[in-house]
């Protein structure tokens, strides 16, 4: 944590957990007898209760979206760029609301947890999770908290998809859906890249048909891999070259003639996929990327995403960026025209900008300038 | 919102109350959100510009970035009563598209186009010798944003070949003033030209 503590941050937060103790019906026919959800929350509620923000994360990320948990941590939450006093999502104005998803391996129940019908860990028993799913023990946590109406949800690629479920699934418990570089449903593409990561982690001779943590280790080398092809798929052909060009690694930038690392792009993502089997879990990824890959609310509507859209009362403000490859600006204009289709209020920005799916993570100006305008048009209607 | 612009002002009685409207390069959505306030008008406004989409966003119109020569695909036949473009279609790759563009999706049109006729620009031309420039057209011709530039007959002529009929017509100085005598010759003493115009 930098000392003095920048005035737009949130400081010092701590991690909330409730237990749910009714069972939650998934998409897949099974049940979660119980479970636990952990979040943040940023800001205050105010009286009416009108000025609450739900964040929905992506892929990889978690309740911690913002602040710090100790003075000894060195990087903020995952979206501290954008959460804090006087930045676009104004804890000032706003109460915001962070929870760590169903299957994650950040204190929610996941695949590491124990399960109570048997006594031991879930492992790869954890049942399949979804997008619905998850908007489903969102409301829940939204109950608890005493929110009936968020004044806005707001996700970035897979949370977005959360925040088009929400306004889809409880019309009436959001104003706003912020979508942020996202698409209505996977490409045959998309699945193909979770495909070839699930496939690293599963074929990892230490995935122990994922009871890896009842042998004592974990499936590294798989999950790194699986982290290392994700990177190449968030960054675009224009920032890696930027980024690392052709720049050797190491002695005077000789060639080694070996396969070792020659190259500043493979030492990078060496790094990422080291750095991710530290905090993450392999059991975990795989359920996160199938539920990417399962996303499609039109499915049961004819796949004719107006129909699916047909009963949302929120407004939409839907964000793209021109290099981003994942999930390209013309996967938002579907979103945006489905919208159309249906007259619904949606304004949507596309942000020229060169860093690929990974900008809707960066403080881009022209980004920011499109969120605060939006949300303090949000706050004002919220009366805040 | 008390001074509006006197051509938006003439489109604004144009429109019925209650439609629903399209606004092709919206500018900071000052149009719809006068229509909105005063007129009970909905609709959505496409626009290019970023700096431009942050201003709709605290007018509060609803705003979708868009490049106009990429097309009007994403909108169905007949979702608009109008469909209107301020000082843009000299500004479009291609005009007659558009055009046709606008009545695919509405069933009237409101254009306003600077008239390259006026009697100002044609002596330019005939005396100078260079390429005209006046405060409706203030850019050297190397960087102008207005690279198709036509007159009123250019205009109605095209109509014509498009089987479009023109409803209505105005024309007003640079400052967007209605002169009486401005409607004597119109295509020579008209600094901009407005039209509304429907499907034959």
């Amino acid at each position: 944590m930098p000392k003095p503590l920048p005035a737009d941050s949130v400081g010092l937060v701590t991690p909330r957990k409730h237990h749910f103790d009714q069972p939650l019906a998934l998409d897949s026919g099974r049940e979660l007898p119980e479970y636990d959800l952990v979040y943040e929350t940023y800001g205050e509620l105010n009286a009416d209760r009108s000025n609450a923000i739900l964040i929905c994360h992506a892929l990889s990320g978690d309740a911690h979206a913002a602040g710090y948990h100790s003075e000894n941590d060195r990087k903020p939450g995952w979206w501290d760029s954008a959460i804090g006093p006087g930045k676009p999502i104004d804890t000032n104005r706003f109460f915001v609301v962070s929870s760590n998803n169903l299957g994650g391996c950040s204190g929610s129940t996941g695949p590491s947890s124990i399960n109570p019908l048997t006594g031991t860990r879930y492992g790869p028993d954890f049942p399949m999770v979804t997008v619905p799913d998850w908007v489903r023990a969102q409301a829940r946590l939204a109950d608890v908290l005493g929110i009936e109406r968020f004044a806005a949800v707001i996700g970035g690629s897979l949370g977005a998809m959360q925040a088009l479920q929400w306004a889809i699934d409880y019309p009436d418990r959001l104003r706003h859906a912020l979508l942020i570089a996202t698409a209505p449903k996977l490409s045959a593409q998309n699945i193909a890249f979770n495909e070839v990561a699930r496939q690293a982690i599963l074929s990892d001779t230490e995935f122990h048909g994922g009871r890896y943590m009842d042998h004592g280790v974990v499936p590294r080398r798989g999950l790194a891999l699986a982290r290392m092809l994700g990177h190449i798929t968030y960054l675009s052909d224009d920032a890696m070259r930027a980024k690392f060009g052709r720049e050797p690694k190491g002695a005077k930038g000789k060639l080694s003639y070996s396969f070792d690392v020659d190259f500043e792009v493979e030492s990078y993502l060496r790094h990422q996929g080291q750095s991710f089997v530290e905090r993450f879990d392999a059991n975990t990824y795989l359920l996160m990327t199938k539920a990417l890959d399962y996303f499609d609310p039109a499915a049961k509507h004819g796949h004719d995403l107006s129909k699916a859209l047909a009963h949302v009362t929120a407004e939409f403000l839907v964000v793209s960026f021109t290099s981003d490859w994942r999930f390209a600006p013309s996967r938002s204009r579907e979103i945006v025209r489905a919208l159309l289709d249906g007259d619904k209020d949606v304004t949507y920005a596309e942000i020229d900008a060169p860093h690929g799916h990974d900008a809707f993570l960066l403080p881009i100006p022209a980004y920011f300038d499109v969120l605060r305008a939006y949300l303090e048009q949000v706050a004002e209607e919220a009366g805040v | 919102m008390s001074e509006l612009r006197p051509d938006l002002a003439i489109i604004s009685e144009w429109i019925k109350p209650g439609s629903r409207v399209l606004d092709l390069g919206c500018g900071d959505g000052t149009l719809l959100k006068y229509l909105q306030t005063h007129r009970q008008v909905s609709g959505y406004g496409l626009e290019i510009d970023p700096a431009n989409v942050v201003a709709c966003i605290r007018n509060r119109v609803d705003v979708i970035q868009t490049d106009l020569d990429a097309g009007l695909s994403d909108f169905d036949p007949d979702s608009f009563d109008y469909v209107v473009m301020t000082q843009t279609l000299q500004a479009v790759y291609q005009p007659h598209r558009l055009l046709r563009e606008m009545l695919r999706i509405g069933r009237q049109g409101i254009v306003t186009f600077p008239n390259f006729g006026y009697w100002r620009l044609r002596l330019q031309l005939a005396l100078k010798g260079r390429m005209p420039m006046s405060e409706a057209l203030p850019h050297m011709w190397y960087e102008t944003p207005n690279i198709r530039l036509f007159t009123l007959r250019d205009f109605e002529e095209l109509c014509r070949e498009q089987g479009i009929r023109i409803l209505e017509r105005h024309v007003l100085d640079h400052v967007h003033r209605r002169r009486a005598w401005s409607d004597l010759i119109p295509s020579l003493l008209g600094e901009i030209a407005m039209y509304r115009f429907e499907r034959k």
